[in-house]
């Protein structure tokens, strides 16, 4: 008999973690009442800290197991190592907000946890069910925790506007999957694949565009970003960190299976969907985020820019843009964690601020966490060398050994008319009259700030790690 | 025999679906659509569709039609009101009937549309007259796809703790039924024995 590690389950080994520690956690939870608040949050962040090391244990060779439904391979370790990160720090963050919002809940990290599961079973998925149940497992999840805050009529908004837009979405992609069905005879992406070759069916490109229009609606890219700010705005500020961190990564990796795994033949029949996609994401992250005043409002628009930066890797359609396109979502999830950080340390007495105002001389009266926020929004605009800029440098050298100059030139375009209203931010920081200090941080906010900050501002010194290790995850795609 | 029941079946099934949309009262067109359900459902028997049959009558009459019946009994919709625009709306609901009546006729007239798909079963069908098709689903359901049900009962799970968090509110101050105090109750403290005066009544009694 061979050993459980060994075995095809053995491979799965995190989701079991994380799926088996949600449920002891929820009936430790619902026994012992309002208690255990506290210690399922403190579980639940130990489960995932457990599954990271799971996670980095598995081989890196490519295995398809449970009936080729769920793969693991390089890429879908390195993309569970951001997802797993991105939804711990996410927790890190909440504990105090939720606490001194007075809506502290022992099922916040439970429903964490089962997202964390879907994001974990979507980056795996090798075929058209276990994308989609992945999919929305993560979803429903997502939905309840924006409405988490029920007797705030803005997170309730939230909750219902990203329930019914997420649910249409959901519909479309999977209208696009039975079309793919119909016309390759199989849902499993290798055997698509295989069947897809040379010109393909009308049946199976209007497919095609479904599933891409449901894949563009989970990383909010235009045109189906239009719930982004509305939700990011109206959810409590931790759930919107959550939100801009991990189920983005997950979604672009999800985007990236689908496209490359399935239909790696006919690139040019999706390649000018997601070109067209990526311009007028850039466009609009740029230019619509220039007249907000709310910060989280401003990091919506932000996150639809840069998913379309990020989109020009997959465009590319090579290992190099999946290269770019891993190491751009591992920096934008320490870029956004950290500006979240510092925009959930906003707070001055009981009341939490989310105008840019408010930041008003933060330099002078908090200088360390100023500067913080600045490195990360420098870092966001692309200023070199911060590790924002290589990140862009990536995606856009892909797209330009790829052949789409267009694209790449308009990407540096945007980015540069982008980096005006993130340089306003830091402009209102550190040269406008200064308001009243802020409260301290909490430890939690405060680790991750720090851990962020490292990441940004040093990355320039050992790049090699990441680049490599996400070259190499590119490569066991191809 | 089997046609004399397909048409039975058949004609309660398309006459209650007429009167689902004929019916003045709400309430009647729900019964009228469980009828058409519970007949739908002998159509699939007639098939040799046993598993579909019975899930039509546990899914579609069992839940969703009297969710439908308390949706109707609960909420005061006026449909009468509803109703206004039945002759302004006719020619683009017999538009959509007519793209139906195409789309049948060209699923019937097996007009393949994918010649190239891959014809590849997942599994060898067993022949059916071995198995029932609830044990051909089963087969494959706990075996093959036993991820994807896991997934979706993790799904169903998450459906539930949502309902839980944004609904379920603790108030103060209601009593409950303990069932293990009411049991664990002894006459001792439960009884009190007193000695009625005559003529006086018992009085306030003090517990």
């Amino acid at each position: 008999m061979q050993s459980f590690a060994a075995s095809s389950f053995g491979l799965a080994t995190p989701e079991i973690i994380v799926a088996v520690g949600a449920l002891v956690l929820l009936m430790v939870g619902a026994f012992s009442g309002r208690r255990a608040t506290n210690i399922v949050g403190t579980g639940a962040f130990v489960v995932l800290l457990l599954a990271l090391i799971a996670v980095a244990f598995l081989p890196p060779s490519k295995n398809a197991i449970l009936g080729g439904a769920f793969i693991a391979d390089g890429f879908a370790k390195y993309m569970k190592v951001l997802v797993l990160i991105g939804s711990a720090a996410a927790l890190a963050l909440s504990s105090d907000y939720m606490e001194r919002e007075g809506f502290i809940r022992f099922e916040f990290p439970v429903l964490i946890l089962l997202s964390t599961v879907g994001m974990m079973m979507m980056v795996s998925a090798n075929d058209l069910i276990s994308l989609y149940l992945g999919l929305e497992l993560q979803s429903l999840a997502a939905y309840v925790v924006a409405a988490i805050h029920r007797d705030d009529a803005r997170s309730t908004e939230a909750g219902l506007k990203y329930f019914v837009l997420g649910a249409l979405s959901s519909g479309m992609l999977l209208y696009g999957a039975s079309l793919i069905y119909g016309f390759t005879g199989t849902v499993s992406f290798p055997a698509i694949a295989e069947v897809v070759r040379g010109e393909a069916a009308i049946g199976l490109i209007l497919g095609i565009v479904f599933v891409a229009a449901g894949v563009c609606f989970k990383i909010s890219a235009v045109p189906f970003h239009m719930w982004t700010p509305d939700v990011y705005e109206g959810a409590p500020t931790p759930v919107t960190a959550f939100f801009a961190s991990a189920p983005k990564v997950a979604a672009m990796a999800m985007a990236v299976r689908v496209f490359v795994g399935a239909f790696p033949e006919i690139i040019h029949s999706w390649q000018q969907i997601i070109v067209f996609v990526a311009i007028l994401s850039m466009a609009l992250g740029s230019f619509a985020a220039i007249g907000q005043r709310n910060i989280k409002r401003l990091m919506a628009y932000s996150s639809i820019g840069n998913v379309g930066y990020a989109l020009i890797g997959l465009a590319a359609g090579t290992p190099e843009g999946i290269q770019g396109v891993i190491v751009y979502m591992a920096i934008y999830l320490a870029m956004t964690l950290g500006a979240f950080a510092v925009i959930i340390g906003m707070r001055r007495g009981d009341r939490y601020l989310e105008t840019i105002d408010e930041l008003a001389g933060a330099a002078t009266t908090h200088p360390w966490r100023a500067f913080a926020l600045a490195m990360m929004l420098f870092s966001l605009a692309g200023i070199p060398p911060l590790a924002g800029f290589f990140s862009k440098f990536y995606v856009f050298a892909a797209a330009v050994q790829a052949g789409l100059y267009t694209l790449a030139v308009i990407g540096v375009v945007t980015s540069v008319i982008g980096a005006y209203y993130y340089i306003r931010v830091v402009k209102v920081m550190y040269f406008d009259e200064p308001r009243p200090a802020f409260e301290r941080m909490a430890p939690g906010a405060e680790a991750v700030l720090i851990a962020c900050s490292v990441v940004v501002t040093l990355f320039w010194i050992v790049p090699a790690p990441l680049v490599n290790s996400a070259a190499a995850a590119a490569r066991s795609l191809f | 025999m089997t046609a004399f029941f397909f048409y039975i079946f058949a004609t309660i099934t398309v006459a209650s679906a007429v009167m689902v949309v004929a019916s003045r009262n709400p309430v009647q067109s729900v019964l009228f659509l469980i009828l058409a359900f519970v007949n739908a459902a002998g159509l699939f028997v007639l098939l040799h569709a046993e598993f579909l049959a019975m899930i039509l009558v546990v899914v579609y009459v069992g839940a969703v039609a009297v969710l439908f019946l308390f949706v109707v009994m609960m909420l005061d919709v006026d449909f009468a009101e509803l109703r206004q625009g039945f002759q302004q709306y006719l020619p683009v609901g017999g538009l959509i009937g007519l793209i139906f009546l195409v789309e049948i006729l060209l699923v019937v007239s097996t007009w393949a549309v994918s010649p190239e798909a891959l014809r590849v079963p997942i599994a060898a069908n067993p022949p059916a007259e071995a198995v029932t098709n609830t044990e051909a689903i089963g087969r494959v359901l706990y075996t093959r796809y036993s991820y994807f049900f896991q997934a979706a009962g993790l799904i169903l799970l998450v459906a539930m703790i949502g309902a839980i968090v944004l609904t379920l509110r603790e108030r103060v101050g209601v009593r409950r039924q303990d069932i293990a105090r009411q049991v664990a109750r002894t006459p001792e403290e439960a009884v009190q024995l007193h000695k009625v005066p005559s003529r006086q009544g018992l009085g306030e009694v003090t517990r």
